[in-house]
């Protein structure tokens, strides 16, 4: 039989991940390429959309189940996740590189003694090699790489990778029950964030800079953002002046992001900000100084005041929704 | 109790990156190097923490790297970690091979809590310090907004999409720093007279080689500037246009 390549998908509060099913097309793509052959794994107790993954094509699903396991715990995830790995003789694993599996795949890794690259944004195959490409400087350089290891770990950046269903497929599932789990380290509570949307997961991102003048214009932001179902970011000079919280910042020393569309606002687009927004399918940049950097990197720009365009932009994007 | 921090020296963010004539790393030249800004946050918390819980605590910053992480590590030094040490290298690495380098390190000076940043600001994996955690088999807790260590025990918040989790857990533990777990000390004028007489320890690294080669490194596709659709908001309507009809993503 052929090997085995792993989608560890993700699930939260009972639900598959929408980053999931681009793991899934992900693993698909590369057995097609690799001769391999794709399953899916997935970690939790009750999980309600298992069955949306049948029209991803993937055509075996592990569910390693427990009623300890509904929460993230990062030692009992991992060891169940490596030692089905290896019980099964996978031979590449792929991961959503989000919060958990930034946090899960290099432990996987360890005890598989598995190469791992990160943040990927492209998976080629080359002479029955996968040639990963990432971002490095906070994507000012990207790298090719190859892994020189028996067993090869991916994490896949969100929203680059775009899932591709398929016609026919039917979904077999399996259920194994994890007997013991590791709980050493577990999360007891989440806490949720005021904020609707997440910078690192959004689709659409409306961010602000220090051309918002202050806190209290942020609203101006927000209503846009709420208007087209978008996150609110904001550059790394409104964070640092307490204008906005860290979890929004985007750049260097925040989120780097590739959304459909990235929409600045009074930012000037300092070298670390553009390093972690220009990747963004579309760019839209609002902002009174016409040299500013960020028109360098922005598919279409107003250069004129964002106190009096944000407020038109909002009613035209409701005009169209309603 | 023994604390160690995992720290690394980059290119300062401002660096406008240039390809380096091997294709595979950047050119050094003209390139200024600091600390890596989220280690700044990782040794500021095992100073707190050294503080909190007093008695004979030390705090050992670790490196690797080549003779030029000197500076760094006494940087480390001048806000008050109390011993550096450098693991020399100059070879190429990634992260396996960097987190086995430093985990041999931490288990022979015996330290039981570890702090590092979330991530280094070149390679930016953000891996090193969950590798260093589970190649010795201690805890660990990633990309840490909140801290709190009472006896042996660790509740720590950590930074997810769309909020927080309460972790809990106990020492040995990795914690990874995030921005927003501390303000950084700034060193005073006696720690960094202190620091110049320290001296810095200095070993050959254990074997780096990893599994990751790197076949190419090269610039993103510059973007072609776009259009300026106008100077107000008469110009609305049409970017709206554009971004539904052309763009297509609205």
């Amino acid at each position: 039989m052929a090997d085995k390549i792993f989608a560890i998908l993700e699930q939260r509060e009972g639900s598959l991940k929408k980053v999931s099913f681009e793991v899934a097309s992900v693993a698909i793509n590369l057995a097609n390429q690799l001769e391999l052959q794709a399953e899916a794994v997935v970690v939790g107790n009750e999980i309600n959309n298992l069955n949306d993954l049948s029209k991803y094509g993937i055509s075996k699903l592990t569910h390693l189940k427990s009623e300890l396991l509904a929460n993230y715990s990062p030692s009992a995830y991992a060891e169940a996740i490596a030692s089905f790995a290896k019980e099964s003789g996978a031979k590449i694993l792929i991961f959503p590189n989000t919060a958990m599996g930034v946090d899960l795949a290099p432990r996987v890794a360890v005890k598989l003694d598995a190469g791992i690259v990160m943040d990927c944004m492209k998976l080629e195959v080359k002479d029955s090699e996968v040639i990963a490409t990432r971002p490095v400087y906070a994507g000012k350089a990207l790298i090719d790489v190859k892994l020189n290891s028996d067993v090869k770990i991916f994490t896949i950046r969100p929203n680059v990778f775009k899932p591709q269903p398929v016609d026919s497929a039917s979904l077999q599932t399996e259920i194994k029950q994890v007997e013991n789990p590791d709980l050493k380290t577990k999360v007891t509570a989440f806490k949720k964030s005021e904020g609707k949307l997440d910078v690192a997961e959004a689709d659409i991102i409306v961010s602000g800079g220090r051309g918002m003048k202050g806190p209290e214009n942020f609203h101006l932001i927000e209503e846009l953002a709420e208007a087209l179902g978008a996150a609110v970011g904001a550059s790394r000079a409104v964070v640092d002046a307490g204008w906005r919280p860290h979890r929004e910042q985007v750049g260097q020393t925040g989120k780097t992001v590739s959304p459909s569309l990235y929409i600045a606002c009074g930012i000037s687009g300092a070298i670390q900000h553009l390093a972690g927004m220009s990747s963004s399918k579309y760019i839209v940049a609002i902002n009174k100084d016409k040299d500013a950097p960020i028109f360098s990197v922005a598919d279409y720009g107003i250069a004129g005041d964002v106190f009096e365009i944000l407020p038109a932009l909002t009613e035209e994007i409701k005009k169209l929704k309603s | 109790m023994k604390i160690a921090v995992c720290i690394s020296q980059v290119p300062d963010t401002a660096t406008r990156i240039k390809i380096g004539s091997d294709h595979k790393s950047i050119d050094p030249n003209g390139v200024t190097y600091i600390i890596n800004p989220y280690d700044e946050f990782a040794i500021e918390e095992a100073l707190k923490t050294k503080e909190k819980i007093g008695g004979d605590s030390l705090v050992y910053v670790i490196s690797v790297g080549d003779d030029s992480v000197k500076e760094t590590l006494r940087k480390a030094l001048a806000m008050g970690a109390d011993e550096a040490v450098l693991l020399k290298s100059s070879s190429v690495k990634d992260s396996i091979g960097i987190a086995r380098a430093l985990s041999e390190e931490i288990k022979s000076l015996g330290c039981e809590l570890v702090f590092c940043g979330k991530q280094s600001v070149d390679f930016d994996s953000g891996i090193t310090g969950q590798l260093i955690a589970e190649m010795l088999g201690y805890n660990c807790v990633s990309v840490v907004v909140d801290f709190k260590l009472d006896g042996k025990k660790i509740t720590a918040e950590r930074e997810i999409e769309g909020g927080r989790e309460v972790v809990e857990t106990e020492l040995p533990a990795v914690i990874t720093a995030q921005k927003g777990l501390n303000e950084p000390r700034y060193a005073s004028l006696k720690g960094i007279m202190a620091a110049k007489k320290k001296t810095i320890a200095e070993k050959p690294a254990v074997d780096l080689t990893g599994y990751t080669e790197i076949l190419d490194m090269h610039l993103p596709q510059s973007k072609q500037p776009g259009r300026i659709l106008g100077t107000d908001k008469s110009a609305v309507p049409e970017l709206v246009r554009l971004l539904r009809e052309e763009a297509k993503v609205i």
